[in-house]
């Protein structure tokens, strides 16, 4: 049975107090509560990474966290990832240039794991980025075009203001 | 406005128009479809293999507050209705179609038994647990020796083997008789599927006052399943409307016509409210078409300077619980793709489908063709050890050559044509692929132990069917502020068509991708299409955009003639605007702004028709370490080789074949469908079902030849979606084997998991099929 939970969280810069279901995963709160329906579900038992959003700035599975857990907390999604002017950001577009993305159902989850990486670590190689990667399934591109996409965007996140989303 | 397109888009690689939305989050897949007083839906499946439905108990769910409906058997108008065959409706399959609920029977774990509506899915979710369920267990039939046991799944036919077909050109028997050499073997490829990350899932909107359905989540095939459930609804089709939003990958399993596809819009005519379904990822590996799951039994007969003279072989498909719409394209297509791009006089097939208490099997991109490569590729190059011919000499000798082309192989299914192979030059691909993995040079490495681990190449050639017809559709329409309209009969699974055909349209028209919206989002745009399978989309879906185009073309010259007052003769339509030699010209804006109210959009229709499929062919070949310790296998390098025919988009191309060379990999190391004795699918969920990681294949190449055009379409075209997958068993199958070759073990069965390679090492007894 559910019962409701106060909550306030930042979510992109905004912010939101919400009342919310108890037994909601993060990834539902944040689709059905706040229609954000970027962040995907694909597994819903912490494997696929599709539903993968930043909770202070940390790579997380939206599935396996509930939503009263993000009380306090500061949330990016795919929606938040793109340039201050609105256009697409350096890693966006280094994926759209390498086409490491066919069907785009993974395409958020891989994106923000990205740039958590890349926010942290701007000098990360391929293999590194693989080690990363590997919690995140695509099952249409094989990987290679996503590894070639960060690696060229990680000059941008080693001049931050050009990376894309500063929340 | 002036609108210039003077460099030919086709043949470059145009960033993506579909992108742009993917990547901001923007894109609609079918849960972010809402509607005001929208109920979800869950579903009860059966946890029994094979059993009687004694009861059902609903009361304590019904009970629950916030239930709206539940569904079972018993509320569905008698006879239950059951799913139709898309592709080989073959009249032995008609007992095996699937109801779209269980009643008297289960017959797979998965199959639905009960529909409940809620006000949320976690409440449909709380009602389904308190259903109470009743079934007497019967024996479940799970081994390839179907009959065995007296079990049936379907009593009244006496039998669990639905189908059983022959096929013979030349003179198999002679061959055999006469031959220098023989040798027989049997393989297995493992039951596995596509997986795509989007799970399936529908949104079915009743309207009493029509009264109209529309259902989102449509895909791959929306015309044939509209069409289908306006049969099993009792409706006519102009009733329905089947919505195609974005789709979170394909690969042959999503979009064809599952039991939920007509539960859901039952469930929405019946509560009068949307009602969504969003399948979960256990539902999903347990409802949605499994697939593969082949084996096969084949001997060759050469003579021995290394001539093929024969083949022959019994293949079986494990077709799980029900044939569903694919009827049996997975076996046929195994017995037909045997041969592959081989001069063999004398062959002899019979296929076999077998009923088993399994999910049942659909297709998964390259059905059967990646099981019949293995199958023979494997047996090839036993065949060229045996008889001391190097392997790539051996394939040599027998690879069809271009002055042999057309090639027929004659008669391979029940249902089809003769099958012919069109155009080609199959040793120039074979060699280009030899030259880029170094195969000369390798022959220092081939079967080697270095740094403690056993090193193997493996190539294997094949020839691959696309572009099946009859016919695809298009229209063009000149909306009102100029931008031009194509509505497609094709689906849209990732694929990147929006692009590639914006690139067609654009090249015909010489007017800017920018012009043009492709709009594949409903089944009330066209009349008919066939959608998105086989290699078929840019094929015939893109034949047709360029005959829609052509007749635009001669339409708004058409139109601006009446407009100008000049013949048709003396204008043509350039830089997006209709011009005379005098120097009248009028836009597209223009003619769309002069339509008089009752004109409508100009709009015409597009159509391709064609009969025979395309034929694309090429060679892979793999490098491997193998770890004799561990039995892991490293792939070391990789390489594809397919003609395309012609590459609309070679990025869009080079996305295709390693996207489909990864799911191959996938297929031969990682992903598997266990079942045990009992018929329970072990495998139900991302943590059991292995697929590859992005750690896991990381040194790959493709290489798209554009040798030789097809001449069954005006683009030339030949499928480039497959190509990538489907000798990857066989290539990878035979390094493996390359690198063992001093331990005597040969892969014959999948998945090549580290326990299997290292069985096939140290006890190479235990491991036949």
């Amino acid at each position: 049975m559910s019962r409701k939970i106060d909550i306030t969280l930042t979510v992109n810069g905004a912010a939101y107090a919400h009342a919310a279901d108890t037994r909601s995963t993060l990834v539902d709160f944040l689709r059905d509560d706040l229609k954000l329906t970027g962040t995907h579900i694909g597994c819903e038992h912490g494997v696929c990474g599709a539903c993968t959003v930043l909770v202070d700035g940390e790579a997380v599975r939206s599935c396996l966290m509930l939503a009263p857990q993000a009380d306090g907390a500061s949330i990016v999604t795919v929606e938040g990832l793109g340039a201050a002017n609105g256009e697409l950001g350096a890693l966006q577009r280094a994926f759209r240039k390498h086409h490491a993305l066919q069907c785009g159902f993974c395409t958020p989850g891989i994106l923000t794991t990205a740039h958590a990486l890349l926010t942290q670590e701007p000098d990360a190689d391929a293999d590194r980025i693989r080690d990363v990667l590997s919690g995140n399934i695509c099952r249409c591109t094989g990987y290679v075009t996503i590894v070639q996409a960060i690696l060229e965007a990680r000059d941008a996140y080693r001049r931050p203001a050009d990376a894309g989303t500063s929340r | 406005m002036t609108i210039v397109q003077n460099t030919p888009l086709v043949g470059t690689s145009l960033e993506r128009l579909e992108d742009e939305r993917f990547l901001s989050g923007r894109g609609q897949y079918v849960a972010d479809v809402r509607k005001a007083g929208m109920l979800h839906a869950a579903i009860l499946r059966s946890s029994v293999a094979h059993g009687r439905i004694v009861r059902i108990g609903l009361d304590a769910a019904r009970a629950l507050p916030g239930i709206h409906a539940i569904v079972t058997a018993a509320d569905i108008p008698q006879p239950i209705p059951r799913i139709p065959l898309r592709l080989v409706p073959l009249p032995e399959f008609a007992p095996y179609h699937q109801p779209v609920i269980a009643s008297a029977k289960v017959r797979y774990v998965g199959e639905p038994i009960a529909v409940v509506v809620a006000d949320s899915r976690a409440l449909a979710e709380d009602a389904i647990d308190l259903i109470e369920i009743e079934i007497d267990n019967l024996p479940p039939i799970g081994d390839r020796d179907v009959d065995a046991s007296g079990s049936f799944l379907f009593e009244e036919t006496g039998t669990n083997i639905a189908l059983r077909y022959h096929t013979a050109s030349g003179d198999p028997d002679g061959a055999f008789a006469t031959a220098d050499y023989t040798r027989r073997e049997t393989f297995q490829i493992q039951r596995h599927t596509a997986a795509p990350m989007e799970t399936r899932g529908l949104m079915a909107q009743w309207d009493e006052s029509g009264p109209t359905l529309k259902l989102y989540g449509a895909a791959k095939v929306p015309y044939f399943n509209r069409r289908a459930l306006a049969a099993m609804m009792n409706l006519p089709e102009t009733s329905l409307e089947l919505i195609e939003v974005d789709v979170g990958g394909g690969f042959g399993v999503r979009g064809e016509f599952y039991p939920e596809d007509y539960l859901i819009p039952f469930a929405a005519r019946l509560v009068g409210k949307p009602v969504s379904w969003i399948e979960d990822r256990r539902e999903h590996l347990m409802a949605t078409n499994h697939s593969r799951d082949v084996g096969a039994t084949v001997e060759i007969a050469c003579t021995k300077d290394g001539t093929i003279t024969g083949l022959r072989g019994e293949v079986f498909g494990d077709m799980g619980a029900y044939i569903r719409t694919n009827g049996g394209v997975v076996p046929t297509a195994a017995g037909m793709f045997l041969q592959g791009p081989y001069r063999i006089a004398n062959v002899d097939i019979t296929v076999l489908a077998l009923m088993t208490n399994k999910t049942p099997v659909g297709t998964y991109r390259g059905p059967g063709r990646f099981e019949a490569n293995f199958f023979r590729e494997r047996l090839l190059d036993m065949a060229a050890a045996d008889l001391g011919i190097d392997p790539a000499e051996f394939r040599r000798i027998n690879l069809i050559r271009e002055d042999e082309l057309p090639y027929s192989i004659g008669k391979r299914a029940p249902h089809l044509p003769d099958a012919v192979y069109d155009t080609g030059d199959y040793h120039a691909a074979f060699e280009r692929c030899l030259t880029e993995i170094d195969w000369t040079g390798k022959a220092a490495v081939q079967g080697r132990l270095i740094d403690g681990r056993y090193h193997g190449v493996g190539i294997a050639s094949f020839v691959e069917s696309g572009g099946a017809g009859p016919k695809e559709t298009s229209r063009f329409v000149l909306e009102k502020d100029g931008m031009v309209t194509i509505a497609v009969g094709s689906s849209m699974l990732g694929q990147g068509l929006e692009t590639t055909f914006s690139q067609i349209a654009s090249d015909a028209l010489n007017i800017p991708v920018s012009a043009f919206r492709i709009d594949h989002g409903s089944t009330a745009r066209l009349a008919d299409g066939l959608g998105s399978y086989h290699g078929r989309s840019i094929i015939v879906g893109g034949s047709a955009v360029l005959d829609g185009a052509e007749k635009f073309r001669t339409a708004v010259i058409e139109a601006a003639a009446n407009l100008l007052g000049r013949p048709n003769a003396e204008l043509r339509f350039e830089n997006g605007a209709v011009v005379s030699d005098a120097g009248a010209s009028i836009s597209l804006s223009q003619i769309a702004a002069s339509r008089r109210p009752d004109d409508g959009l100009l709009s015409v229709d597009g159509i391709f028709l064609v009969n025979k499929p395309t034929y694309s062919y090429g060679t892979h070949a793999a490098y491997v370490a193998v770890d004799p310790d561990t039995g892991r296998v490293e792939v070391l390098d990789y390489v594809a080789v397919e003609d395309v025919g012609r590459a609309i988009n070679p990025m869009i191309v080079s996305g295709q074949a390693i996207g489909a060379l990864v799911q191959g990999l996938g297929g031969v190391f990682l992903d598997h469908l266990i079942y045990d004795e009992q018929c329970q699918l072990l495998t139900a969920s991302f943590a059991d079902y292995l697929m590859p990681t992005a750690t896991d294949f990381p040194s790959l190449r493709s290489v798209a030849l554009e040798l030789r055009l097809s001449p069954t379409n005006p683009l030339g075209a030949k499928s480039a979606g497959e190509g990538g997958m489907v000798p990857v068993a066989a290539a990878v199958g035979n390094a493996v084997g390359a690198a063992l070759q001093s331990c005597g073990a040969q892969p014959r069965t999948l998945p090549l998991s580290p326990s299997k390679v290292w069985s096939l090492i140290h006890e190479p007894a235990a491991t036949a099929p």
